[in-house]
This record gives C-alpha cells, sequence and structure tokens, in this order.
C-alpha cells in the first residue's frame, strides 16, 4: 500500500547517509572515543566531526556543544540543570503554557523542589512577546524558557527578540530555547541573541531516534543530571553515542544543507493545501498561516468528525497524520495550545495536525486532499450523540 | 535446589471413573506449561499423584511460576532427589535439607515416609523414628510434634527417593479441555477477560471473537485485545481470536435503529456472530464479561433481550460480581493494566445518551426488521472477512 506520511513533527524517516554513517560507526568504527588506541581515535573523529557541522550551523564553539538522548533530555539538562546551578541568585522561573511535556513537566519538578514557576497563557496567534516575558520578570527570576516553534500549530515565537530583551534588561536570567520543531528550518545563532541555551532533537530533522543536542553558551553553569566517567566535561557524562552523535551530525549537515530549498518547498505546500482545504465546507485553519506560521506545520479542524476517527480513516488510506488533541470526553488532556488560541469548542476535539518534511511532495498532498474530500461527507454522517 | 515436584490436585482426584481422563489432562496441561521453560521434564503420573522431574538444569522458580498458571493444581510441592539410594545417603540429605531450608531451627517438626518401594531394606515407621531422632540429635532446638508440626517432612522412597516438606498453591480449578469448549465475547475491557479465565479454570477451552471497528476503533484498540488474550492464553492455553470486521453492522443499525436502542442491537448482533463461529468450531456455549445492572445493556431485561438471540447456553460467570472483585481478579492474572489503557472499543463509539434499561423482546425485534434489507449482507460479509489469530502465550 501507498504510504503517505504527514507526521513529520512526531519524527521523520532518517536520511539513507544517516542510516549508513550509524551503521559504519557500530560495526566498523566501534571503538570508545576514550581508550588511548587507534580504534578510540577513530571513533573520537566521528565525534569531532559532528561537533563541527553543529557548531558551523549554530555560529558557536565546539565546547558550547553537548550531545544528549534527544529533546526532552536536553530540555530537562537545560531547565533543571540551569535551575540548580542558580538556585543561590533566586528562586523564580519563567515558560509558557504550551511548551512541550519536557518543558512543562521539568518545571513541575522544580516545582516540588520550592522554585516558583509563572506559566504565560499564548495570544491568539499562539505566541508569547517580549512585553508579555519582561512584564513576568521578578527580582529573583533566574530562567526564562520558551519554544521556538509550537509543535501543534507552528506558530513562530521572537526568540531572538526575547533573548535580546533579556540580555539588556536582566542579564542575569538564564534564557533557554526548546528548538525541536524549529531547528532545520530557521536559522538562528544562539550566542548572538541572548540565547543561553538551546536544545534540539536528532529524529526530527531525519537524523536516529535517541539523539539530541544541547548548547550552553561558553561560561553558563549546569548541575548535571547523571554523574559518571567525566566525558563531555561531566556536564553529561557516559561514554558517548557515538553511533547517534555520527548520526545527528550527519542529518544536521544535510538539513542546513537544504534548509533553503526545503523552507521555500515546505512554504508552498502548506499554501497550497491550506487554500484548497479552507475550500471544503467546515473546515477551518488553527494557528497562523502564511508567513507567521512555520511552514511545516498545519493544523486544521474539521466540524463534526472526531479527529481520532478522520486520523485513523486516512490510516487507512495509508496517509499517517496526527490528531490535534486528545479527544474523548473521558480523556482529559484537551489541547491547552489550541485553547490559547481561542479554538472553539467545536473543533478542539476535531483537529488534525498534517506535518511536512522535504521529502513531502505535492502530489502527495493533492491524494492526502482526495482522500479528505471522499472521507469528511460519510464521516460526518454517523456523529456522536 | 531441587530436583523434582509433586503435583497434588484436588477436585479431579474424586471424578470416579472419569479420573484417568482429568488426570491424563492435567499431565498434557503441565508438559504444555513447561514448553516455555528452559530445561527438559519429564512428567507422568503414578499412583494417584503427578511428579514432574527435572531431566536437566533448570530454574526452579521460573517451572513454579508456571506450575501456578495450570488450571487443576491445588499444590506443587519443589521435591529434592537424594543422590544415591541407600539409607545412610537419606540420612544425611535429611539433616542437609532440615538445616538449609530452616535456617531458624526453633520449629516444631514430624517426620513422615511414604515407602513405595517395598524392597528398600527400612520400613516407614522406623524410618519415621530413625530420621526423626537424627534431625534432633543433629539441631536440638528442632522440637518434635506429631499432632500439629509446623514443618511436615515427607520423605518419599520410590525408584528414587525424594524429600519434601513445602506445598505451594496452585491455581485449583480442572485441567482445561475437560469441560469442552466456549466462545468468549472478548472486548478490551476490565471484565471479559476475567469472564474468560475464570471459565478456563473450570477446564473450559476457550476461543474468543473481538468486534472491531475501523475507523472508529484503532489499530491499538486491537492490539490491546490480541494482548488481553495473551495473557488469558497464559493459563488458558492458545486461543483462537476471531477479529471481525463491524463497522458496517454498526453503522447500518445506526442508520435504521432507534439510537436509544442501538447497544442492545448491537450485542444481539454481536452474540449471533459468536453463536457463529461458536458452531463452526463445535464450542457448546457462549462466554460474556456481563454482571447484572453494570451498564444499561446489563440490565437483566437487556440480558434477557441478548439471550433472545442464541441457541447456545451464555455463560455469564461474573454475573453476580462486584465491579471492585473482578478488578481484584483482572490484577491477579496480570490484565488490569493492559484492560485500562484507554483505547476505545466499539461498544464506546456510538452510546446514547440514554440508553433504554428496560428494552422489550418484542420491541427489540421490531426495530431489528429496520435491517432486514441489508443485514444478511453484512452479516456474511462480517463472517467472511473475519480475522482469525492462533494467540499463544509466548506469541
Amino acid at each position: 500500500m501507498r504510504e503517505i506520511y504527514l507526521d513529520n513533527s512526531a519524527t521523520t524517516r532518517a536520511y539513507d547517509e544517516v542510516r549508513e554513517i550509524v551503521g559504519q560507526v557500530m560495526t566498523g568504527d566501534y571503538g570508545n572515543p576514550s581508550s588511548l588506541h587507534l580504534k578510540g581515535v577513530e571513533a573520537e573523529k566521528y565525534i569531532k566531526k559532528s561537533l563541527e557541522v553543529i557548531s558551523r550551523a549554530l555560529k558557536c564553539e565546539d565546547k558550547e556543544i553537548f550531545f544528549t538522548s534527544g529533546g526532552t533530555e536536553s530540555d530537562n539538562l537545560a531547565i533543571i540543570g540551569g535551575a540548580f546551578a542558580s538556585k543561590r541568585k533566586g528562586n523564580h522561573l519563567i515558560t509558557t503554557k504550551i511548551e512541550h511535556p519536557a518543558v512543562l513537566n521539568a518545571m513541575g519538578f522544580l516545582e516540588t523542589c520550592g522554585f516558583e514557576v509563572t506559566y504565560l497563557p499564548v495570544n491568539r496567534e499562539g505566541i508569547v512577546t517580549p512585553e508579555d516575558v519582561r512584564n513576568a520578570l521578578r527580582e529573583d527570576t533566574i530562567l526564562v524558557s520558551t519554544m521556538h516553534v509550537n509543535n501543534e500549530i507552528g506558530s513562530v515565537f521572537p526568540v531572538e527578540e526575547i533573548g535580546t530583551m533579556l540580555k539588556k534588561e536582566a542579564p542575569r536570567v538564564l534564557y533557554h530555547v526548546d528548538g525541536v520543531q524549529a531547528f532545520g528550518r530557521y536559522t538562528l545563532y544562539p550566542g548572538r541573541c541572548g540565547i543561553d541555551l538551546y536544545a534540539f532533537s536528532g529524529h526530527k530533522i531525519h537524523g536516529p531516534k535517541g539523539t539530541g543536542v544541547l548548547y550552553v553558551r561558553d561560561g553558563v553553569r549546569l548541575t548535571p543530571m547523571i554523574y559518571g566517567g567525566g566525558q563531555q566535561k561531566g556536564i553529561r557524562p557516559g561514554t558517548e553515542n557515538v553511533p547517534g552523535i555520527a548520526g545527528i551530525g550527519k542529518a544536521v549537515e544535510l538539513t542546513v544543507k537544504h534548509q533553503k530549498e526545503t523552507f521555500e518547498k515546505l512554504r508552498e505546500i502548506k499554501e497550497h493545501f491550506t487554500r484548497e482545504l479552507l475550500k471544503i465546507d467546515g473546515v477551518v485553519i488553527n494557528g497562523p498561516t502564511g508567513d507567521k506560521g512555520a511552514p511545516h506545520i498545519l493544523n486544521a479542524g474539521f466540524s463534526g468528525v472526531r479527529a481520532e476517527v478522520l486520523l485513523h480513516s486516512l490510516e487507512e488510506d495509508g496517509i499517517y497524520v496526527s490528531s490535534g488533541s486528545a479527544c474523548a470526553s473521558n480523556h482529559p488532556g484537551i489541547s491547552e495550545t489550541l485553547k490559547g488560541i481561542g479554538v472553539s469548542d467545536e473543533y478542539i476535539t476535531s483537529s488534525i495536525r498534517f506535518s511536512f518534511s522535504e521529502f513531502t511532495t505535492m502530489d502527495e498532498i493533492s491524494e492526502t486532499l482526495e482522500s479528505i474530500k471522499r472521507l469528511l461527507p460519510m464521516l460526518r454522517k454517523f456523529r456522536r450523540f | 535446589m531441587f530436583q523434582a515436584f509433586l503435583i497434588k490436585y484436588g477436585e479431579i482426584a474424586i471424578k470416579g471413573k472419569n479420573r484417568h481422563l482429568f488426570e491424563d489432562a492435567l499431565v498434557r496441561q503441565i508438559r504444555n506449561a513447561l514448553k516455555a521453560v528452559e530445561g527438559e521434564f519429564k512428567t507422568y503420573k503414578t499412583f494417584g499423584r503427578i511428579f514432574v522431574e527435572g531431566l536437566s538444569d533448570f530454574d526452579s522458580e521460573e517451572v513454579i511460576e508456571a506450575l501456578q498458571k495450570v488450571f487443576g493444581i491445588v499444590g506443587i510441592c519443589p521435591m529434592r532427589k537424594v543422590t544415591e539410594k541407600n539409607y545412610d545417603a537419606l540420612k544425611a540429605e535429611v539433616l542437609k535439607y532440615m538445616d538449609e531450608v530452616y535456617p531458624d531451627k526453633h520449629r516444631t517438626f514430624k517426620v513422615r515416609c511414604r515407602r513405595v518401594d517395598k524392597g528398600f531394606p527400612v520400613d516407614s515407621m522406623t524410618m519415621n523414628c530413625d530420621l526423626g531422632d537424627a534431625i534432633l540429635t543433629a539441631y536440638p532446638d528442632f522440637k518434635v510434634d506429631v499432632k500439629n508440626p509446623e514443618i511436615l517432612l515427607e520423605v518419599e522412597v520410590r525408584e528414587e527417593i525424594y524429600i519434601y516438606s513445602d506445598t505451594i498453591p496452585g491455581p485449583g480449578g480442572m485441567p482445561v479441555g475437560v469441560s469442552g469448549k466456549a466462545m468468549l465475547l472478548l472486548s478490551g475491557g476490565i471484565d471479559s477477560p476475567v469472564a474468560g479465565w475464570m471459565t478456563a479454570k473450570r477446564g473450559v477451552q476457550v476461543e474468543a471473537v473481538y468486534f472491531h471497528a475501523p475507523p472508529y476503533t484503532s489499530e491499538r484498540a486491537k492490539q490491546k485485545v490480541v494482548d488481553l488474550a495473551k495473557k488469558v492464553a497464559a493459563y488458558a492455553g492458545p486461543i483462537r481470536l476471531h477479529v471481525v470486521n463491524f463497522t458496517d453492522i454498526q453503522l447500518a443499525i445506526y442508520e435504521k435503529c432507534p439510537h436509544d436502542e442501538l447497544t442492545i442491537i448491537m450485542r444481539r448482533y454481536m452474540m449471533r456472530i459468536a453463536e457463529h463461529f461458536a458452531k463452526a468450531d463445535n464450542a457448546q456455549a457462549l462466554i460474556t464479561g456481563e454482571s447484572i445492572g453494570q451498564v444499561a445493556s446489563q440490565t437483566m431485561y437487556s440480558l434477557a433481550c441478548t439471550d433472545d438471540v442464541c441457541t447456545m447456553p451464555v455463560f455469564r460467570p461474573l454475573i453476580a460480581m462486584d465491579k471492585i472483585d473482578i478488578i481484584e481478579i483482572s490484577e491477579k492474572i496480570d490484565t488490569y493494566e493492559t484492560s485500562i489503557l484507554p483505547f476505545e472499543d466499539c461498544c464506546t463509539i456510538f452510546v446514547a445518551k440514554h440508553p433504554v434499561t428496560k428494552p422489550k423482546v418484542s420491541v427489540i425485534r421490531k426495530s431489528e426488521n429496520r435491517l432486514n434489507e441489508v443485514i444478511d449482507e453484512l452479516m456474511a460479509k462480517a463472517i467472511e472477512t473475519t480475522d482469525i489469530l492462533e494467540v499463544r502465550a509466548d506469541s
């Protein structure tokens, strides 16, 4: 059966080049980079190469890059590690209501440790502004954490402006940005705009799962969360995941190389898809459209259809998407993001997220539109009470 | 530490002339259960007892765990084999056993020998006294109590000599296969796996039917049911699971019948399909997880309406149980955690806000008539497209 994969914000298919390099490291250059012999030196070369590629992409230094097990660990290390290291300076953190659970639950943990957290609501465009952040600042604020691109609706936060504002008005405050959905789409040089910590994940950019990066600006102190043999300056010890590091390095290299071209292509895809969807009765777009939103995420509401049912119907057609929010009345967890931008109840359980990657083609979008047009009338006939 | 196991069985020992059938079934089930355990075993019956003997190295705990899932077993006694068949060796092994198994010696005991091999030079009474004396001499902290001992040390002299003192409870019930076959209506909920387990415990071989309703129920909901069948299969043996595509029938009912009767009519078609497969596989009854009054479709009136379409007996082992007791069993048999995963099954997708609680058979039959034009074809198609999976505990 055909496969149209439109769930690239959940995960992506790896590049063939990534698979090759990961395999090469696992069975060929499998040494431990800490070993003194040649095998170790060969393994270390892969790490150096990845550091070089990533530091070039972020315009930072090699020593500012730390490899982790993924976006979740990067966010946790930045927030928990940052808060603990700054404990003496204050007790207050700021984030937003629509962050990924990797951020929200890390904040929740800090609350149990005695920290205070302010959760900013987002505006109708699904973002917070530098003013919102400024207004929430207190004498004892030690860390601000926001996402760069929202994973559900693709809203793009003004992280450079927020960072610049913070560096000017509250230089003691650490600023962490969760870039998991943004890296590879938007060029960002964290060190140049007041961002102290920046997290991204390998598998969202066609790299291996279980790999992530945390950028830590030189001079920023973090309390490690695990303890071991002193690798990565003791901030994130443990024998380096060399295959994974080689893989994420390769993924960054290719994603960045294709970035401009991909961005244009995805924007066209999203615009076309949006235009065609809006021609259908009872379809709305949730979140920013046009230049305001990220080009790879499109959230649409379909009145009179439960998101899960549409999802599984599309699945039967070989089309893989994600539901915008948890659905059935007996499960809590209505999307804070959709609620936050004022999506009405009618659409909140009827929203689907389509997310694209550089592998997505215009033909796939046309086929998806056909399926939707065919399925909607049928599904709307059978409504839940 | 142990080399063999004595299997105690209760109920099946009183089954008169059929006794050997029950015992053979139990031996068969034990052999089956031990297939999943690493090691080689010999299972055999002799003089009203069943023995499991290890022919290679094995992990006692793994064996006991497997045996505790074989219905019909009341108790499992881990036994130690005396390496040489002579009296001195036996005495030495008894002392070693008492020392190793009971580090705290401030307890009462009694020795009970059974000399099955009459060629052994010492008789049972002599052994009882003699071994008791040896234990007391070696470990003076032990005390003898012949009426109510804390430790009953049993010695069996057969082709080999075995020592044991501990009985680990088995699940009880009767060996699967001795009581015929029945078809379980299995959903992803808490109740039906428990109903299947309870019926299997009475020696019934269980098959199952699950009603899948894509796209209203997901692939995960189906996987959940397969996982539940797997857990039940750990006790009941392999389960033939019929996955019926029920969507079209459900939609037809939704389109044509009164909405407050949806669930009850749907249940009737489920029963019909289940009975079809039951007959096809020579099963003699249906099993459901219903209990009186738990939901609208489980009032006595509703149950009467569902039974109206069945020609086979419908077993409802949970009929008089409270939810909390059902949950307790589901936790014991390890289905609970799977059952509470939040995937919808077809019973919950089109549920009326106020379903009928006192449906009349005559009214329901009349409502069903509205399906006359389409239902035969839809039923035939559902049966024809049913997927049959062989679910094993280790698959």
